[in-house]
């Protein structure tokens, strides 16, 4: 059995267990999911931080229209790999204190949305990787709309068909690339080997984009995200913002830029500036937010605009930026929809202003709040920081006045994360939050795994930079020789 | 032991663990002891590393510990620089970090938040010695970010006040609109010198034209981050708010040692802004602007920090001014004998408002040299410490800023005495409507009246012998002396002195100068002793009309109303229209559009759907006709 | 075989045209404009015939059976169409007493 079936496939084996198993059903699934995390420290440890693609499978899957189930990791999925496996436990343990109902299904779908991610970001065939991205999409759409809040069906509706109308455009292009390759094959490496003239690949570009845009999102295609954040259940918008966002970026990285490299020599300028446009927009308008989980999806917005402007720099330094800034927003921003969660539920309200003064009923909350919304706003030593000095310096490397104008997030984040911990934690009680009780048990721990990550990473990144070190510089090589051979 | 540098920090950061991890179980004498102890640790370890240094032929040592962030062609450092400047900063925060830390076990001691205090305070000390030892721009930019933190950690230590807490944000996000230029200089360093090392960047640009565009740039950018950090026009006004804080913060950081961050950095990259002379240029207004903003803010201020912290802001300007005509050792001389003096000040104020129960306005002060005699000595000689009457330490710094500001240009100098007069001025207004006259306070705070704990006393004697004889390391030559100071970090300046060319004035006019501002600071002692003591002169109350200057001047000139005005509400208003036309209405009306576009099409398409057979029949038959027509014609 | 073939050819080509075209337009238009069911079902089968004697006539001019084969097809299809589509018929009768397309106008919207 080869070993990458042990990651990719776990899951799914334990979405099938979840969904009969009787009803205690939610530490079962927690020790469930620590497996697939092992499985990747196990291939962590086995792999080889170079540009090569390892531990790759490939077995005809419908070989009448060539498609291959072809799979493998480089630095880049590694990166992803660990990310998905390392958030699925911590939001699964992260539920453990909201009870969902029919916990069987709850557990069954997140296992099989993560089944969906794994395949998306080890996929090296293009229609397993547009099954992995529809496979991904349904579960979070049934999470959302069963479990969420307030007018939870109508939103998750415009989330499902906003999103599903990018990947349908993305499939005509998957399709069209699969027409032009000689011998009609799905194959990455096909995909990549095509010499098509620009026009073409400028089409390509904006169709693999829009489904990428969406999914990030990118400003303007961003309005889906805010009320779907808001409204559905906790476990369900970290899903959401830890982990399927990334599949947007991954998507850019491997997909979108190799693959129409003059399309985004063409386009890419345009799209850097929807960027920067992007984090500007998003922060302005997480400075007035009254409701807590919209303020941090404005936020995620931002920051997620950065990570965008980084990869269309195209630099070794922007997109080694990304890579670990994919890994750190996805670790901030389960914290910081943690912290949400532990204060809506403990006020009943999302509202700031009925918060205030928590940081004295709750003073280990008040520190583990702080440490997170740090490495949000990129202090030195937190992991935040080093993702945003990379992006910022790639983004320099671009322009110096789009570095200026996406720097901007430097400030703005303050305003507003402060801003926001302000409202909830300083000041004086009132008669919600004088009662607030402290972490305890499941809490404490989540909180200590985001936390010590938030330092650890920004205190000694180099272990996490290093594992895609090799396969961005080679990356970023390959793609500007093309632009270049073009000119 | 020079190899042992990286202890310095560990030392405080170990604090910072064991009093935050114990904070609820360790007893407030073993906090106060940790606390204090690791930042002593610390200071006899630079004393050694120091003296070390003294004696030591290279007067430079990078100690390297490991490589924190590399990406391409991209190597940043987790390394050490150790060199005259980089080891006296080491001894002023960590001796002066020492003395307050110690006044700190008197003056909190009965705060609820104890332990945090002092951990908070550790974890300062360790940012702060990070941004001195920092051998390349990015560690130090994460002091320079971690003291912002601390800033904001222990203004707003007190954050059940709503109005702290919004200092203390207000302290973060100006420091960070600083960062920001600091960090785009980063890059642009790194793209202009392919490293953001010390040692490799200024041998380069030493090698560079003067008044290159890249290097005023550079220096531009770097100069905002330095005006952000060290509370200049225009973003000094988080300051005078960051007096919300504990007493001993407001000694440490907001006078001692974080706000001189931006001088210690132009300092560092000397030789950048020597080649700049366009920035230098900015740096001498806008220093002296502030010099001048903050010194007539003072005079009119009756809270007795906000006096201190505009005079803190005054006196940040002078050193600015001293970089800004070239005066490195003399800016750099300033920052050692104000940070003495300005921690004393401080520090006998938050002794004055120890005894007068938590009372800061000087109004209901008066009168208290009899019962807190030591705070009352301690603090006079502060007062004539930075007023510049000699032989005090501040005498000698500031002459020698103004002795190359008159070198430079005449006009500066006579607006800089002028400020250093008023700055005689407010300074004994402070120290005679605090301790002279009569008690103007309640009976209650009368009872209370006592003189501070040894614990507090004795760093203020410290401090104030500091502050007396620190002077004496910088002794210009025209009264006899060497100028160790100058000797000492010639290493450092060298390069940008050897460019600058050697002072040029003649012992004659040296004496002028001084004798110009002396008399100076002497005749506004006198007009303050007149109005204050003669006279006993109370400021009225805030309510009470009085004459436009002096209510542009309480009102610190409207700043804080005017960036309400121009940049906070039209950011507010900008969000609000942003969320609710451009986003809600604007983008996701388009979107929602679409969707209901499709449901309104499909209302007026399904009426087709008529359900008559014949219809259907029809329908189909035309179509097909329509086919084959098309199909006819086509071809 | 080939008198049958001899007979047919004795009717120039264009006129069997022209009589499937006559035959088949009788049916579109039976179809479009009667309501009963059946008789639009007649007319289906009269439009089906009119191809089946085409496809014969081209069969014989061409000299190639297959079209011929086809014809039995139709038939074929024709045969089971007609079972299927008058058991329908009858069900509708039965449910609503009455042929008419017309009155199954429910299916709409």
């Amino acid at each position: 059995m080869d070993k990458i079936f042990l990651v990719v496939l776990t899951p799914l084996l334990c979405a099938l267990i979840a969904f009969i198993k009787g009803p205690a059903v939610k530490k079962w699934a927690l020790a469930a999911s620590l497996l697939p995390l092992a499985f990747s420290i196990l291939l962590l440890s086995q792999f080889n931080a170079d540009a090569s693609t390892q531990f790759a499978v490939d077995y005809p899957w419908i070989p009448a229209l060539g498609i291959h189930f072809k799979l493998g990791i480089d630095g880049i999925s590694m990166i992803l790999l660990l990310l998905t496996n390392l958030l699925v436990p911590l939001i699964i343990l992260s539920s453990f204190k909201q009870e969902p109902k029919n916990p069987n299904a709850f557990y069954s779908l997140i296992f099989f949305m993560q089944a969906g991610l794994l395949v998306v970001f080890t996929a090296l065939d293009g229609f397993l990787f547009y099954i992995g991205w529809e496979a991904a999409l349904l579960p979070i759409y049934f999470i959302c709309a069963l479990w969420g809040s307030g007018d939870r069906i109508r939103i998750n509706l415009k989330f499902f068909i906003y999103t599903i109308a990018g990947s349908l455009i993305m499939l005509i292009a998957i399709i069209y690339l699969h027409l032009q390759t000689p011998g009609h094959k799905y194959d990455i490496e096909a995909f990549y080997k095509l010499n098509l003239d620009p026009h073409t690949q400028a089409w390509i570009f904006w169709a693999f984009f829009l489904a990428f845009a969406i999914k990030m999102p990118i400003f303007p295609f961003h309005t889906w995200q805010p009320d779907t954040y808001t409204e559905s259940p906790t476990a369900g918008t970290m899903l959401l913002s830890g982990i399927m966002l990334k599949m947007g970026i991954y998507g850019v990285i491997r997909w979108l830029i190799p693959v129409a490299p003059l399309g985004f020599a063409a386009w890419g300028q345009t799209v850097l500036i929807l960027s920067v446009i992007g984090i500007v927009y998003a922060s302005i308008i997480a400075f007035t937010q009254k409701d807590i989980k919209r303020l941090i999806a404005y936020s995620s917005i931002a920051h997620v605009g950065l990570i965008a402007a980084g990869i269309f720099a195209w630099n070794v330094q922007g997109l080694q930026g990304a890579m670990i800034q994919m890994l750190n927003h996805g670790i901030n921003v389960v914290g910081m929809f943690f912290i949400a969660d532990i204060i809506i539920r403990r006020l009943g309200t999302r509202e700031l202003s009925q918060m205030g003064g928590i940081a004295k009923t709750a003073p280990q909350f008040a520190i583990a709040f702080l440490i997170i919304l740090l490495g949000t706003v990129a202090l030195p030593l937190t992991n935040g920081f080093i993702g945003e000095f990379l992006l910022l310096m790639g983004v320099y490397s671009y322009g110096i006045w789009y570095a200026a104008v996406a720097g901007l997030t430097i400030i703005f984040g303050a305003v507003y994360m402060f801003r926001m911990y302000q409202k909830v934690m300083l000041g004086t009680t009132n008669e919600h939050t004088s009662l607030f009780a402290d972490i305890d048990g499941t809490e404490k721990t989540i909180l200590l795994i985001i936390c010590a990550l938030v330092i650890i990473i920004g205190v000694y990144p180099q272990t996490i930079l290093h594992i895609s070190e090799a396969a961005v510089s080679n990356l970023v090589e390959v793609v500007n020789g093309k632009i270049q051979g073009f000119k | 032991m020079i190899k042992l540098v990286y202890l310095i920090p560990l030392f405080p950061m170990l604090g910072f663990l064991i009093n935050g991890l114990g904070r609820n179980v360790l007893p407030k004498s073993v906090v106060g002891f940790i606390g204090s102890l690791t930042v002593l640790l610390s200071f006899i370890l630079s004393l050694t590393i120091f003296f070390e240094l003294n004696a030591s032929q290279t007067k430079s040592f990078i100690v390297p510990l490991f490589d924190w962030i590399s990406a391409g062609n991209l190597t940043i450092p987790f390394s050490f620089l150790l060199d005259p400047l980089s080891s006296l900063m080491l001894l002023i925060i960590t001796g002066i970090g020492f003395l307050i830390h110690v006044y700190s076990t008197g003056y909190m001691h009965n705060d609820a938040g104890f332990a945090k205090f002092f951990s908070y305070l550790n974890l300062f000390i360790f940012f702060m010695l990070l941004l001195v030892l920092g051998s390349n721009y990015v560690i130090m930019f994460i002091g320079w970010e971690g003291v912002g933190l601390c800033s904001y950690l222990l203004i707003g230590f007190w954050f059940t006040n709503a109005s702290y807490a919004s200092a203390a944000k207000k302290a973060f996000v100006m420091n960070r609109i600083g960062d920001l230029g600091f960090l785009i200089a980063v890059f642009l360093i790194f793209t202009t010198f392919g490293s953001v090392e010390f040692a490799k960047i200024f041998p380069q640009a030493a090698n560079m034209v003067s008044g290159d565009k890249i290097l005023i740039l550079i220096t531009a950018l770097l100069f905002v981050g330095a005006i952000g950090k060290s509370a200049q026009i225009p973003l000094f006004t988080w300051l005078p708010d960051a007096m919300a804080g504990p007493t001993p913060v407001s000694a440490l950081i907001h006078a001692a040692t974080m706000v001189t961050a931006g001088i210690y950095m132009i300092s560092r990259s000397n030789i950048l802004f020597t080649l700049a002379p366009q920035t230098l240029e900015v740096v001498s207004i806008i220093g002296l602007a502030t010099a001048i903003l903050g010194a007539t803010i003072a005079v009119t201020q009756t809270d007795i920090k906000k006096v201190l912290a505009y005079s803190t802001v005054s006196q940040l300007g002078y050193m600015f001014l001293g970089l800004g005509v070239g005066a490195y050792t003399g800016a750099f001389f300033h920052v050692i004998t104000h940070a003495f003096f300005k921690a004393l000040l401080f520090l006998g104020a938050g002794s004055v408002i120890h005894a007068m129960s938590n009372e800061q306005d000087m109004r209901h002060m008066g009168g208290l040299k009899k019962k807190l005699p030591i705070t009352f000595l301690t603090m006079m000689i502060g007062t004539v410490a930075i007023a510049g009457l000699p032989p005090f330490a501040g005498f000698f710094s500031k002459d020698e800023i103004l002795a190359h500001v008159y070198e430079h240009n005449k006009i500066l100098w006579i607006i800089g005495v002028i400020g250093a007069v008023f700055t005689s001025f407010y300074m004994f207004r402070m120290l005679f409507l605090t301790f002279s006259g009569t008690f103007r306070g309640t009976h209650e705070q009368e009872h209370h009246l006592h003189e501070s704990p040894k614990s507090m006393t004795i760093p203020l004697i410290i401090l104030a012998v500091l502050s007396a004889i620190g002077g004496f390391i910088g002794i210009p030559e025209v009264l006899g002396g060497k100028h160790w100071l100058a000797g000492f970090l010639s290493p450092v300046f060298g390069s940008s002195s050897s460019i600058m060319g050697e002072s040029g004035l003649d012992h004659t006019t040296e004496f002028i100068l001084m004798g110009v501002s002396v008399a100076g600071a002497l005749a506004a002692l006198l007009f303050a002793y007149t109005r204050y003591v003669k006279n006993a002169h109370v400021p009225v109350g805030d309510q009470v009309k009085r004459n436009a200057l002096a209510k542009i001047s309480l009102n610190k000139y409207y700043v804080d109303e005017i960036y309400a005005a121009l940049i906070t509400r039209p950011l507010d208003a900008l969000s609000r229209f942003f969320f609710k036309v451009v986003d809600k209405a604007g983008i996701d009306g388009i979107v929602n559009g679409l969707g209901s576009g499709a449901n309104e099409a499909s209302k007026g398409f399904r009426l087709l759907q008529a359900g008559n057979v014949g219809f259907y029949l029809f329908m189909m038959v035309a179509g097909i006709i329509a086919l084959l027509v098309y199909g006819f014609y086509k071809f | 075989m080939e008198t049958v073939n001899q007979v047919i050819k004795g009717v120039p080509l264009n006129h069997y045209i022209l009589l499937s075209a006559i035959i088949f337009s009788i049916g579109v238009v039976g179809v479009l404009i009667r309501r009963n069911a059946i008789v639009i079902f007649m007319s289906v089968e009269l439009m089906l015939n009119a191809v089946n004697l085409l496809l014969t006539a081209f069969s014989v001019y061409h000299n190639d059976a297959s079209g011929q084969v086809f014809v039995f097809f139709i038939m074929a299809l024709a045969a089971a169409e007609v079972a299927v589509g008058l058991a329908i018929i009858v069900m509708i009768y039965r449910n609503t007493n009455s042929t008419d397309v017309n009155v199954l106008n429910k299916l709409k919207w």
